[in-house]
């Protein structure tokens, strides 16, 4: 299985913190595997993708297989 | 002397529980004992009457390692002796600490720019999400206009 890390507000969107998928995935099929608040979020550039703590610079290249991490990230506030 | 130890030349953390800024502090000018300045931040939840909490999320395996990267480049960019990052995740009420950021250095103005660096990048280019609760709702808050310009002025030069 393939974890799905939700941060910020796509964790409302989602209901939930985390989510496990059946792995491989790649961008198409991760759009497929989130609910769908989640994927018209993904439609937006500002969100990143992190597989194993990795941020991907191009998220469309996204392969992940079992035993991965994804973490999906939306524009951050700190301070 | 102050019973808490810093790493030296760097100390990041990330905090779960209150931030005690007055010992940190004193702590920080032992570690630092030869340095001519030092400059710090205390950003605080603000009370304007309406916050009745904050929130501040992250995600481990990139909020403290990207705050260590932040730390690290600080030390590059500017003449310091050490730098001390410390950042608040959980719930927090207005006026609790948020973030402590303080630089050490051998002039002030090493010691001011690195603290004013830290904090634009910490705001706007850090992995953490914040959420405020205001008449008993909670909202996500996303990086104002003004913070990505205070951040593109590092990148000028």
């Amino acid at each position: 299985m393939i974890r799905l890390v939700y941060l910020g507000k796509l964790a409302d969107l989602a209901m939930n913190d985390t989510a496990e998928v059946a792995g491989p995935l790649d961008w198409n099929s991760l759009l497929a595997a989130v609910p769908e608040a989640v994927a018209a979020q993904l439609g937006e550039e500002r969100v990143h993708i992190a597989v194993n703590g990795a941020v991907l610079t191009d998220r469309c290249s996204l392969t992940a297989q079992d035993g991965d991490e994804i973490a999906l990230l939306p524009p951050v506030s700190g301070g | 002397m102050a019973r808490l130890s810093l790493d030296n030349p760097r100390d990041v953390r990330l905090l779960d529980k209150g931030l005690s800024v007055g010992e940190a502090l004193a702590a920080f000018s032992a570690t630092y004992e030869r340095a001519g300045a030092i400059a710090s931040f205390l950003g605080k939840t603000r009370d304007d009457g309406g916050t009745q909490a904050l929130e501040l999320t992250h995600y481990e395996p990139l909020t403290l390692p990207g705050m260590e990267r932040l730390a690290d480049e600080a030390r590059a960019r500017f003449a310091l002796d050490g730098v001390l990052v410390w950042h608040r995740v959980g719930v927090m009420t207005p006026p609790q600490p948020i973030v402590l950021v303080a630089a050490a250095a051998p002039h002030r103005r090493a010691a001011f720019d690195a603290v004013d660096f830290l904090m634009d990048h910490l705001k706007s280019a850090s992995w953490l999400w914040k959420r405020e609760k205001r008449g008993g709702e909670w909202r996500w808050i996303e990086p104002r206009a003004d913070d990505h310009d205070a951040l593109a002025r590092w990148k000028a030069d």
